[in-house]
């Protein structure tokens, strides 16, 4: 990821040209004329359907600046993602440190699938199974009472806790995925050098193992990070009335409030804001990978 | 420093026995080497002296304590990799300084023991670089530094010369012993490498599927080998094979060669001799018989190879085809066809029980 931030020497780029022209065919046709569209629109009063009046403006980008609400919900987004992220970590490292260095043979692979499990499935199944366990009288709820000698009510349903299990879910095979390669190319005899000089285990996990995951660690941190800051789908379906988060709001504008050009506007920001973290972080992440 | 004894260690994988009731004896201090073709348990016994795995029965014992409940890292041992094993992410100096630092030393000693570990094996201007910065046989230094530095008790190396080539082999070679010597440390070497082994080590031991065949000093081992393949692993052997007569043995077209070294195998029993090739003479005609040529065979030479100093006769008889290596003093050289005669003394000659 510190090598695709920084933008390496450009020696050698001419023979791979042919290469990558496919690519770039497809970039420009599928991402770069729509985002024009969007960046057009952005600048714009209305949509000029319907042969409504238009003209330009700054107004849908002042509209983020006069309104509090718009940086609030920004700032509960990033947090959102900061903490999905985190929690993502805190799951996937050790499930991938345990595919690649514990697991041999028909096991891994059974775990493996397990993982890769959520990818398969539809989102909106996804989200809605976890509307079913996590509701009052939902599956959790039940089975908890089922075996608990007292009462409690488990609601997590309509919760920010709601929110953050099911972008966790969604997300973590990210983590796993770009963990599991990096853990992948460690080789053994590291870990057994590192012993061999004394170390714990625990002291060659934090000097020897970690650092040489940071490249996984860092790719699925920008992988997970970056989408769940404008995710909507699932605050919208877990996390009901406290859900409304940046991502929400922008959904807003384009399927019910029908204000196209605010939408892009608050879009366009909400990259621009990431982008600045990505570029902050950059130097620190370099050195760490 | 301390002495290591492995006494009756088995270890299985599944059904395949990778050490079979192995015992040997490491003195403190001395230089052993562990010899044995590929797959015959050489690595796994390093393993189970390291605590990377642990034997199924039988004792490890470093420094006279017994190491079963003893986890790796507080074994004090010295590990050198046959890949290295060089931590990526850090300096040269970084590696070296591991051991000292997850110990907690003071950043001020590590430095200068750091410093010292590096100058020992000639590396001392190349603290900052990276590992992929440094060619194979500096690796290997850095990796001979980084196990050494912690002063562990013993040293155990895994083909560490295996990656080089020859002519930096040999230097490493005499730069392992040098360090092995000014630091005095009880190392046990594996090698694939016959002449490492016997030029290296003050004890070799030879592994076979797990066994561990023979084991003493290099000059043993190749002058009294106890088994044909004691004798064909290390050094190039003949090896006859026939019946014992009490003093040798006779061949089944009823020649008898003469042995005074070896086994003593009671007469009619099945046992075989060993004779190194270049203890074997060979003439155009049959010499004065006398107790140095006592053994003498007939054949015909069918090949020669030259290699400069030497030259390397095959001759053929009776279906074997017998190796003899002369050294090249000038003398006039054998054309391939020409009928010889061989002959060796009984005391280079070594009896086997079969
Ligand atoms: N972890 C393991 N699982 C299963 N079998 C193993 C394992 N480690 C070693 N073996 C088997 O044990 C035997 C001895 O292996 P070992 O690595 O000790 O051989 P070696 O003498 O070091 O060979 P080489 O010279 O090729 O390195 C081999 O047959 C190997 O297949
Ligand atoms: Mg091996």
């Amino acid at each position: 990821m510190a090598d695709l931030l920084a933008i390496g020497s450009r020696r050698g780029l001419r023979p791979a040209l042919p290469l990558l022209l496919p690519a770039y065919l497809w970039l420009t046709v599928a991402i770069f004329l729509p985002l024009s569209a969007m960046v057009f629109f952005s600048f714009m009063t209305d949509l000029p359907l319907a042969g409504k009046e238009w003209s330009f403006t700054l107004g849908n980008y002042a509209a983020f600046f006069s309104q509090s609400l718009y940086s609030t919900l920004l700032f509960a987004s990033l947090r959102l993602g900061l903490e999905v992220t985190l929690w993502c970590i805190v799951i996937g490292y050790p499930a991938a440190y345990v595919l690649a260095k514990v697991l041999k043979g028909r096991s891994r692979e059974a775990i493996f699938l397990l993982v890769i499990l959520p990818f398969w499935s539809n989102g909106l199944v996804r989200i809605f199974s976890w509307a079913m366990v996590l509701r009052e009288g939902g599956i959790l709820d039940t089975a908890l009472n089922a075996v608990l000698p007292f009462k409690i009510n488990i609601d997590l349903m309509y919760s920010y806790p709601a929110v953050i299990i099911g972008l966790v879910h969604s997300y973590v095979p990210y983590m796993v995925l770009t963990c599991y390669l990096t853990l992948q190319a460690i080789d053994d005899s590291l870990i057994e050098a590192g012993r061999s000089l004394g170390a714990s285990r625990r002291q060659v996990l934090w000097r020897v193992i970690i650092p040489l995951s940071m490249p996984g660690l860092i790719a699925g941190s920008a992988l997970i990070f970056v989408p769940v800051v404008g995710s909507f789908m699932e605050p919208r379906i877990l996390g009901g009335r406290t859900g409304t988060f940046y991502g929400t709001v922008i959904e807003d504008q384009f399927v019910a409030v029908f204000n196209w050009p605010l939408g892009a506007a608050l879009s366009f920001i909400l990259l621009a804001v990431v982008l600045i973290i990505l570029a902050l972080a950059a130097p620190v992440l370099r050195r760490a990978a | 420093m301390a002495g290591v004894q492995v006494a009756n260690v088995s270890r299985s994988f599944g059904a395949h026995k990778a050490l079979d009731d192995v015992s040997i004896d490491f003195a403190d201090g001395g230089f052993y080497a562990l010899l044995g073709p590929s797959g015959s348990g050489k690595t796994t016994l390093l393993r189970q002296i390291a605590g990377f795995d642990f034997p199924d029965a039988g004792r490890i014992a470093i420094g006279g304590e017994s190491v079963e409940r003893v986890p790796v890292e507080k074994r004090r041992i010295g590990m050198v990799f046959q890949n290295y094993a060089l931590f990526p992410n850090m300096s040269v100096a970084d590696n070296v300084a591991f051991g000292l630092s997850v110990r907690g030393e003071p950043k001020a000693t590590i430095a200068t023991e750091v410093q010292r570990a590096l100058d020992l094996v000639q590396l001392g201007k190349l603290g900052g670089r990276k590992p992929h910065q440094l060619s194979g046989g500096q690796r290997q230094r850095v990796a001979l530094a980084r196990a050494i530095v912690t002063k562990p008790r013993v040293l155990l190396l895994d083909e560490p010369l295996g990656a080089l080539d020859k002519a930096l082999r040999v230097d490493m070679q005499i730069e392992l012993k040098r360090i092995q010597r000014e630091i005095g440390i009880t190392t046990i070497f594996v090698t694939h490498d016959q002449e490492e082994a016997l030029t290296m080590s003050d004890r070799i031991g030879i592994l076979r599927d797990g066994r561990l065949v023979q084991e003493g000093p290099p000059e043993e081992i190749y002058d009294r080998p106890q088994s044909e393949f004691a004798a064909t692993f290390l050094g190039d052997a003949n090896i006859f094979r026939g019946d014992a007569t009490g003093s040798g043995i006779r061949l089944p077209d009823g020649t008898t060669i003469a042995a005074s070294t070896g086994a003593s195998v009671p007469a009619g029993a099945k046992a075989s001799c060993a004779v190194r090739p270049e203890r074997i003479r060979i003439s155009t005609g049959a010499a004065k018989p006398d107790a140095g040529n006592a053994n003498t065979l007939k054949g015909q030479v069918s090949r020669r190879i030259f290699a400069g100093n030497n030259s390397t006769y095959f001759v053929d008889r009776d279906g074997q085809t017998l190796k003899v290596i002369v050294q090249n003093t000038g003398a006039e050289r054998l054309a391939e066809g020409q009928p010889v005669v061989l002959s060796w003394s009984p005391d280079s000659t070594v009896l086997i029980a079969a």
